[in-house]
């Protein structure tokens, strides 16, 4: 940290101080990263990963566009597998089971692990059986348990007031807000451990965006929440922890107030006081 | 000027919209000329009645329609050792149709039209359509039972038309027992001594099943027996009546009614008769089997045929084409190997039908059919069942020729499914095989839908391969009947594009085959167009259904 480093100007709304009394040492860790490098064929897109993130919390992902924040987050639910050039070195463990071991069952891990992306996608198929799509993957026939957890799940999405009367409609046909929150009642109807949003407001407009943000603070009851974003205002609003990264590598990782108003590396500052980035 | 009109972007936009008017207008040009040519045939044409003075040759009288009409040079017709003066350049020549081909020895002639004098058209004149020797134009004379004479003048009529009732229900019913009964029989003889042969070659030949074998046999022969018996019956009933007519050259001829499937007098049909007559002519010529060597009747049998065939082969290319898709493009790994499996896939679709048609001969005939044979069939051997042309291979080789375009069309619909859909699905948890079947599929039915039209399209129009893998002139029953297995996979079966092939090239009577020809197109035509439409709106459905996220 340079000398005449001050705290940056910027206000960011919804950083309450003393709200928030965090240490990630006292933390229990839901997902725990070491020395992750991923290469895309000869090109490595992260470098030397290592982190701590804390269970039934926001962690926020920020940093410049191509920092390799996305490609982190995919790495925690094998996303990634799905390219045939990317080699990957180093462990995640979720509780102490490394995910990438060759005993892991990937679709089981990813029940574990749910995950929103930035488009929203729902499947061409009605809303509750976008909703169900997990539970049947499961194999769970019960009518009524189907009912109730696709219920729940689009309460728990703040979804259910706006669909229930029209549950068998085409999930097209809902608005992207609506769309995105659908997806996030399909990633938790399977009750996941983890929930990955990757850049889940990007396409919204700022009103869904607002109903997004309140929907993140109410799950994070529920599960261990990991989000991309790359609105610095968003990050600091819905998160109790940042990490900052650059260029492949995690610059600086802390509790979000720490880390807008009183960071501890020089890059950190300088892109949250907008120099770059 | 002329510079900025041309950097005005246009004549790009001429060039475009005369481009798609070419195309249009050959479409509807084609369609209008078979409609026309095909539609027409079946209208009652007016009979004429005219002196006719030959150019080499006596002046007679001559009775027929005119079927067609065409401006021939002075000059030709001299080449060609007809007489004629100078007065006009070009001289009219009609053909004729005057039927009677057993009395005439022809039922076509050219007439040259600035010969014909005292041209009428009589309305007393009658036109039989015949189970043999083509038409009848003439004028009734009498009306015999057993030769003797019931209904002569202006009775005759009456008594025809009634007895032509009888006669039509007696050929109905010998027709019924004919094909129906006595083929059904014929069939489970047949059966039986196969029956009997497969015994013995399992050496299974014991005294008491061979026995049992001729008892069935007998009881069949006997039931056999007296369905002959009942023919017979029937025939003699069917000898019983007959009509006397004259024909254009005064001979008094003498008609069985059991020959005659229905007459009309054209020049006295009013407007609504010959509507009427014009519909039931229509459906008889889709409704009806073929007559004559295929100049006369129905094509019944080649729709038929050309329709199953086409659905049999949907069903083996459909799932095959798209099993081979999903895996190319799915589960391969991309590289030089599956890039080689492509261009190869392609390629296949540039090769030339015939080739298929010599494969499917080779391959599935001979080998695969033969062995089929030896192994399930030997029974029957010498004669082959499944080593021989027929209904199957044909579907098969067709199947084979249009997997190409199912393949790719398949590849395109899968590759079209947007990434972020596959991805939510494998993020809940599914596997590839989940997220394939519960989710990418649906997805790409439609593209799958478009690969079958376009196959189907293409299979339907298909002639050249069939004749070398199953299909025939004149194929003696339908692919589907009564007897088990229904369907018979290995039966040859006739083909609306071969059977244009063979009426228009092979038939002994090309005048009269000319017109069916058109029409037999036209119905090709149609039957494709109606394929497609039933899948076009499947895959529409489909399409509404599975939205593109994008859209």
């Amino acid at each position: 940290m340079s000398e005449n480093a001050t705290t940056p100007n910027i206000q960011i709304a919804g950083l309450d101080e003393g709200q928030r009394d965090l240490d990630l040492e006292r933390e229990a860790i839901a997902l725990k990263v070491n020395d992750l490098a991923l290469y895309y064929g000869e090109d490595q897109a992260l470098k030397g990963i290592n982190m701590r993130i804390p269970e039934k919390r926001v962690t926020a992902f920020i940093g410049p566009s191509g920092c390799g924040k996305s490609t982190l987050l995919r790495c925690f639910n094998r996303m990634n597998d799905l390219i045939d050039t990317v080699r990957i070195t180093g462990e995640i463990r979720l509780h102490d089971e490394n995910i990438y071991d060759k005993s892991v069952n990937v679709p089981h891990l990813r029940q574990r692990i749910g995950m929103v992306f930035q488009k929203p996608n729902p499947f061409p198929k009605s809303i509750y059986e976008n909703v169900a799509y997990g539970l049947r993957i499961q194999g769970v026939k019960d009518r009524r348990r189907l009912d109730e957890s696709v219920e729940s799940a689009l309460r728990g999405a703040a979804l259910w007031d706006e669909v229930k009367d029209r549950l068998g409609a085409n999930a097209l046909g809902l608005s992207g807000g609506q769309q995105q929150r659908l997806v996030i009642a399909r990633a938790i109807a399977v009750e996941p451990e983890v929930l990955l949003l990757d850049e889940p407001a990007s396409a919204l407009d700022p009103i869904s965006t607002l109903k997004l943000e309140e929907l993140i603070y109410e799950l994070k009851d529920r599960f261990t929440i990991a989000i991309v974003t790359h609105n610095m205002q968003q990050a600091a609003r819905v998160s109790d922890y940042t990490a900052f990264m650059y260029m492949g590598e995690l610059i600086e990782f802390a509790d979000t107030n720490t880390l807008f108003t009183n960071p501890s590396q020089k890059q950190t500052e300088d892109y949250i006081t907008g120099r770059y980035g | 000027m002329i510079r900025d009109w041309f950097r005005s972007g246009r004549p790009w936009i001429w060039l475009n919209a005369a481009a798609v008017s070419t195309s249009v207008i050959a479409v509807v040009a084609l369609i209008l000329l078979i409609a026309f040519h095909g539609l027409a045939h079946f209208w009652p044409a007016q009979v004429l009645e005219a002196e006719y003075n030959p150019p080499n040759g006596e002046p007679y009288r001559l009775i027929g329609t005119i079927t067609d009409s065409e401006q021939v040079a002075g000059v030709r017709l001299r080449d060609s050792g007809v007489p004629v003066d100078d007065t006009e350049k070009l001289y009219t020549r009609y053909t004729v149709k005057t039927g009677n081909r057993q009395a005439l020895g022809m039922d076509f002639r050219p007439i040259l039209a600035h010969r014909l004098s005292d041209i009428s058209t009589p309305e007393d004149i009658m036109v039989l359509e015949r189970r043999e020797w083509g038409d009848f134009i003439g004028r009734l004379k009498t009306v015999r039972e057993d030769g003797e004479v019931v209904a002569r003048g202006d009775a005759a009529r009456a008594a025809l038309a009634e007895r032509l009732e009888r006669a039509r229900g007696l050929a109905e019913r010998i027709e019924e027992i004919e094909s129906g009964r006595m083929a059904d029989i014929n069939y489970r003889i047949d059966q039986l001594r196969l029956d009997r042969r497969g015994l013995e070659l399992r050496g299974e030949a014991d005294e008491a099943a061979l026995a049992a074998n001729r008892e069935q046999r007998k009881a069949l022969e006997a039931e056999f027996a007296d369905l002959r018996t009942e023919l017979d019956r029937l025939k003699e009933q069917a000898r019983r009546d007959s009509l006397t007519a004259e024909i254009m050259d005064g001979r008094v001829v003498t008609v069985p009614l059991a020959n005659i499937v229905r007459l009309h007098y054209p020049n006295e049909m009013g407007w609504t008769d010959a509507v009427g007559h014009y519909l039931t002519m229509l459906w008889n010529f889709v409704s009806e089997e073929p007559r004559e060597a295929n100049t006369e009747g129905g094509i019944f049998p080649a729709i038929f045929g050309t329709v199953v065939m086409v659905l049999l082969m949907s069903v083996f290319v459909t799932p095959f084409g798209i099993i081979a898709a999903i895996y190319i493009r799915e589960y391969a790994r991309q590289g030089p190997v599956i890039r080689t499996i492509r261009i190869a896939v392609n390629n296949l679709a540039g090769v030339p039908s015939i080739v298929y048609g010599v494969f499917g001969l080779g391959f599935f005939v001979y080998m695969i059919g033969g062995t089929i044979d030896q192994v399930f069939y030997p029974e029957a051997l010498p004669s082959p069942t499944f080593g021989t042309p027929g209904l199957l291979w044909a579907s098969l080789t067709l199947a084979l020729l249009t997997l190409p375009v199912v393949i790719v069309a398949t590849e395109e619909g899968l590759a079209r499914v947007p990434r972020s859909v596959r991805e939510g699905s494998l993020a809940l948890g599914a596997t590839k095989a989940e997220t394939l079947w519960r989710t990418v599929l649906p997805m790409a039915s439609p593209a799958m839908m478009t690969g079958l039209i376009l196959a189907v399209a293409r299979a339907a129009g298909e002639v050249a391969p069939l004749m070398l893998v199953g299909v025939v002139k004149l194929a003696p029953s339908l692919p589907l009947d009564g007897n088990f297995p229904f369907l018979h996979l290995e039966r040859k079966f006739m083909h609306l594009g071969f059977h244009i092939y063979d009426v228009g090239f092979q038939s002994p009577n090309v005048e009269a085959a000319r017109p069916l020809v058109y029409a037999t197109a036209l119905l090709l035509i149609v039957i494709i167009v109606a394929l497609n439409l039933v899948a076009i709106s499947i895959r529409n459905r489909l399409r509404e259904k599975y939205r593109n996220l994008e859209s």
